[in-house]
């Protein structure tokens, strides 16, 4: 049988020797490999469910009145937008289940993507010759917290309305051209014209996921052209020969099983936790707003940054060159993207090492980079917490000024001391592995030496 | 015949004193109570203390620190609503001056708070403690009217939040009275909502939707606290994506401490 | 000699047809074997087809449950099926990869790192191809120009999505001298109606309220409690105060009001905005006293007419909403 349609298709597409390279293809065996696959079959999810989703939506702004299964909104004023979404969540059988698989898988998507991106990070796996693909990489993260934005956003509640508005003030706080790229986006003034909720749509649905594929099929090309990288486990693992688990049959079952693993996690938070139940918040209005309102958590940094901010519109003249928003909301992120994008080529510029590598470094073995890279991520997740003060202060009853003006501190200080201390520990993880190994050699050399006499 | 006639008069004095005594004698053992845990702060007949007269000193004798003295204000007027809204939920005595009122243990039983309640109302005419009825409201106009007045502190499904200098608490523990009382008064910084603004009717809903809220419609599953984006990270992070992670170290292989060769 | 053709001949003919010539099996030399062989794993086997018939179960599950109406807790149920059918599915395949196939370790080359003699020839093939063009760089500009222009033309079109140039829009209000103030049912507001220690939503009649230009929030204070500034002086209506409703920081409508009950002992009134807490003071003419606004709040002057209803008296003092390049250059209108 399997004979058969071998025979069928080389016969017909002449690929038999690609298809069995591509069963022999090794991957490096360690489990931190792994996550980028995670990130993929998120992604999978996302497009199944979104599909389905896309079925029911309905993206008009038109206000309609309530007449539904939900009595708490009976009666009240809503956009259709909304409406569909509370019909899905609420009379479309299997409705709420997609719906909220699609969402965990919004935000358990962008956590792989982030996790991934520490391992290459961490591994030193975006050198040479993987710059291309890093880059990539990069850029389909920027493009995927774009894209839950907007997702997020079509379902017109009232606290991704509020979000809507806020990435109004930040399109309009950018220097010289910010006015005109709001009113552009936007079609006037917030909260825009009609179009403005349809043209949301087709780049949620179309142009983001168009976008992410493509650069996805890219990416994964890249790494298959130039292999893996992996660890040096064994005498085995070089920069010219690459050891692991053939694609067929090693290698599949456990993707596969990953994929499942996936999907299963999914679906039971879909079904068993709730998320963004649209109900309990009631329809957007631009005059509505609610205390504790919060963006998605990857956007958390975004809204710590615009909360830790001085209250500075920076004025010459009459002309307001740097809205107080721009800071939180445009400024740091850009700054921690170049620094993403930039990185491959300065660590190039400074260590002068522009050589090929196909064997990634332990964090401990590249002390600097180690550093430098858990200082960022400190900086990051500093201005998180600083987003979510407010609830904090709720749950624990810490004032809100005092833990403002700490995080303020902590975004300067944090970064430094964590670098420092990371700094330290590598290179004391690297001294003990030094001993370890000449207190290996030893042994070894002393049980040549009893084995001689 | 003399023995007869003092039987007489003083069944004459007795049975009108005896038919005056529930309500003098619940305003009296009130008077009492205030003397000994309200005065310092809310001054004599509840006329309230300024400020500029005495300086903050903590405590009350129900709360360990021996002597309260300190600034209020004045209690004339303000009826049995707020004497009960405030003694019910523990809101007084405060702690110390200056502080925002919380709820907490209350320390009065309920006679205390009855006697209490009623000689603040006696001080002056005030309005009574409220009856509201949910069961008559609309809980589709309450969410309405509480996105419009509330929500902004009080977070859309009544969670509570922050608002600068004070912090709206969450309205779980809240009675109906005590809803209903916390409108009329506006204790701390929160804005007195008056009959012409929120009516009886509307208070009603009001009242019937932060019902709701305690329990609302959790259909999606376990709702993580109403708050939206935080706790779903969370879960996001630590159950979802530690999950996946668990299961890549399940099917990958970990590294060997590091060359073996 | 031709022979008429009968049955028996026809039958095995049709057989033939229907079964085919036997080919003689090409005899196949022992081949290696490329996948070693390992050892049968019955109990893993047993593992596997327990997993594979729960997740068969779960499935099912699922169906069912869906197609019962009215399951209370629906969601939860489909939810539970569907993901465990899944996992029971990984399971199985995560025990078929560790016990039921062979996990070889096979070394191998990576690619070669560069093919000099191919980017040789490709250079070769390119810079080659061009013997005939004389004037490289002057075709080059023009090819740039085209091609530069062209994109350009394709681009342009989205200026379409709104109104890229004429930014004018962004000062536009609603409000003007004599509009009447109403609330979301469209009744209009007298000034009797607005009471100290409360805040208030209003919008321009006949406007639409979804403009950001359109809520106000309005409130009473002490007249001898006001401090307004010269530029906003005899904005009030005997203390009657009304504000744009939506934070000049980032666009979130201003629903808190701090209303202290007892000055002394609490902070003064103040409009907070919920999403990043940008604190302003409706007696000083909307000043920011916390957070991260960087101007004010903008402020409409009001008047009462002789029916006792509230008015506009002029437009706001600046435009509203979110500060940009040219928030300040003009006022609103």
């Amino acid at each position: 049988m399997v004979r058969a349609v071998v025979t069928y298709i080389d016969r017909r597409t002449g690929t038999a020797p690609f298809v069995r390279k591509t069963l022999r293809y090794l991957f490096p065996d360690n489990w931190s490999f792994l996550l980028g696959e995670v990130a993929l079959y998120c992604f999978i999810v996302l497009v199944a469910t979104g599909t389905y989703l896309a079925f029911f939506y309905q993206d008009g702004t038109t206000q309609v009145v309530y007449h539904g299964p939900y009595k708490p909104l009976e009666g009240q004023h809503m956009t259709e937008a909304y409406r569909s979404v509370l019909d899905i969540s609420t009379t479309v059988k299997a409705g709420l289940l997609i719906r909220q698989t699609h969402h965990w898988a919004a935000d358990v998507f962008i956590a792989a993507i982030l996790l991934h991106l520490i391992r290459v990070f961490f591994t030193g796996a975006y050198r040479k010759p993987r710059e291309l693909t890093y880059w990539l990489g990069v850029t389909m993260l920027t493009v995927t917290l774009l894209e839950g934005y907007l997702g997020y956003s079509l379902a017109d509640d009232l606290l991704s309305g509020m979000g809507l508005a806020i990435g109004y003030g930040v399109a309009l706080s950018i220097p010289f051209v910010g006015g005109n790229l709001a009113a552009l986006l936007w079609g006037g003034p917030f909260p825009g014209t009609h179009a403005f909720f349809a043209r949301m749509y087709i780049a949620h649905v179309f142009l983001f996921p168009l976008l992410i594929a493509t650069l996805l099929v890219a990416h994964l090309t890249l790494v298959a052209l130039r292999h893996h990288t992996q660890f040096k486990q064994s005498r085995r693992e070089s920069e010219r020969k690459v050891v692991g688990l053939p694609t067929f049959p090693a290698q599949t079952p456990r993707s596969l099983g990953l994929a499942f693993g996936v999907a299963g996690v999914l679906f039971l938070l879909g079904g068993l936790v709730q998320i963004n139940p649209i109900w309990l918040w009631g329809p957007y209005h631009t005059y509505s707003s609610t205390n504790g309102a919060q963006p998605d958590w990857y956007l958390g940094w975004l809204i710590g940054g615009l909360r830790l901010m001085p209250h500075w519109d920076f004025v010459i003249g009459g002309y307001t060159l740097v809205p107080n928003p721009f800071w939180g909301g445009v400024f740091y992120p850009l700054a921690v993207f170049g620094f993403l994008y930039v990185w491959p080529v300065l660590e190039q510029r400074v260590t002068g090492d522009s050589g090929y590598h196909n064997l990634l470094d332990r964090p401990r073995d590249a002390p600097w980079r180690t550093a430098i890279g858990a200082g960022i991520l400190t900086s990051v997740v500093v201005v998180f917490l600083a987003g979510s003060a407010d609830r904090v202060l709720v749950l624990l009853n810490l004032s809100y000024a005092s833990q403002i003006w700490f995080y303020r501190v902590a975004f300067f200080v944090g970064p430094l001391v964590v670098a420092a201390l990371t700094y330290r520990i590598c290179n004391a993880l690297q001294a003990g592995d030094r001993v370890e190994r000449d207190r290996r050699l030893a042994e070894r050399e002393g049980r040549a030496a009893a084995g001689e006499t | 015949m003399r023995r007869v006639c003092i039987v007489v008069l003083l069944a004459l004095v007795a049975v009108p004193a005896a038919a005056a005594s529930p309500g003098s004698g619940l305003v009296h053992r009130g008077k009492a109570l205030y003397g000994q845990y309200c005065l310092a702060c809310h001054g004599a007949n509840g006329s309230g203390v300024a400020k500029t007269s005495v300086q903050r000193i903590g405590g009350g004798p129900l709360r360990r620190q021996s002597r309260q003295q300190g600034y209020a204000p004045p209690l004339r007027g303000v009826g049995a609503l707020a004497a009960d809204f405030y003694l019910r939920t523990g809101y007084m005595p405060l702690e110390h001056t200056g502080m925002q009122p919380r709820r907490s243990r209350v320390l009065l039983d309920d006679g205390q708070i009855a006697a209490l309640t009623a000689y603040v109302a006696s001080l002056a005419p005030g309005p009574a403690v409220p009856h509201p009825h949910p069961e008559r409201g609309s809980i589709s106009q309450g969410l309405h009217l509480f996105t419009d007045h509330c929500a902004g502190c009080h977070q859309v499904v009544a969670e509570g939040g922050y608002v600068t200098g004070a912090v709206p608490p969450p309205l779980e523990n809240a009675t109906p009275t005590q809803i209903a009382e916390a409108v009329r008064i506006g204790p701390y910084v929160m804005p007195r909502f008056s009959k012409k603004a929120i009516s009886d009717a509307q208070l009603d809903s009001i009242v019937a939707y932060v019902g709701y809220a305690k329990h609302p419609d959790d259909n999606g599953g376990w709702a993580i606290g109403h708050l939206g984006p935080v706790p779903e990270g969370l879960v996001a992070w630590l159950i979802g994506a530690a999950a996946l992670v668990a299961l890549c170290v399940v099917i990958g292989r970990r590294m060997h401490g590091g060359e073996t060769g | 000699m031709a022979r008429r053709a009968n049955p028996k001949d026809l039958v095995v003919a049709a057989a033939v047809l229907l079964v085919g010539r036997r080919r003689p099996k090409s005899q196949p030399e022992r081949l290696e074997r490329v996948v070693p062989a390992g050892e049968p794993g019955r109990g893993s086997e047993l593992v596997v087809l327990a997993l594979l018939l729960a997740a068969t179960v779960c499935a099912i599950g699922f169906i069912v449950v869906y197609a019962v109406d009215r399951i209370p807790r629906q969601t939860q149920f489909l939810g539970l099926s569907l993901g465990l059918a899944l996992l029971f599915v990984a399971a199985a395949l995560i025990v078929t990869a560790k016990r039921l196939i062979v996990t070889e370790e096979l070394v191998d080359d990576y690619p070669a790192t560069e093919h000099p003699e191919e980017q040789q020839l490709v250079t070769q093939i390119v810079d080659e191809s061009g013997s005939r063009i004389t004037r490289k760089r002057l075709l080059t500009l023009g090819a740039a120009a085209a091609g530069g222009s062209l994109g350009a033309a394709f681009l342009v079109p989205l200026a379409s999505l709104g109104p890229v140039v004429h930014t004018g829009v962004l000062y536009d209000s609603p409000w003007r001298r004599g509009r009447r103030l109403v609330d979301e049912n469209d009744r209009p507001w007298r000034a009797a109606d607005i009471e100290q220690r409360d805040f208030y939503t209003a919008f321009p009649e006949g406007a639409d309220k979804e403009t950001l230009g359109s809520p106000l929030i309005v409130v009473r204070l002490d007249p001898s409690s006001l401090h307004l500034p010269a530029e906003n002086a005899n904005y009030d209506a005997n203390g009657i105060v009304a504000y744009s409703k939506i934070c000049t920081h980032a666009g979130c409508a201003i629903s808190l009001y701090r209303a202290p009950l007892f000055p002394p002992d609490a902070p003064p009134p103040a409009f907070v905005c919920p999403c990043h807490y940008s604190t302003f003071d409706p007696a000083t003419g909307g000043t920011v006293t916390f957070g991260p606004a960087g101007r004010k709040l903008p402020m409409l002057p009001l008047m009462v007419d002789r029916r006792g209803y509230l008015r506009a008296a002029g437009n706001f003092d600046g435009p509203v909403g979110p500060s940009w390049w040219g928030v300040r250059l003009r006022g609103a209108h």
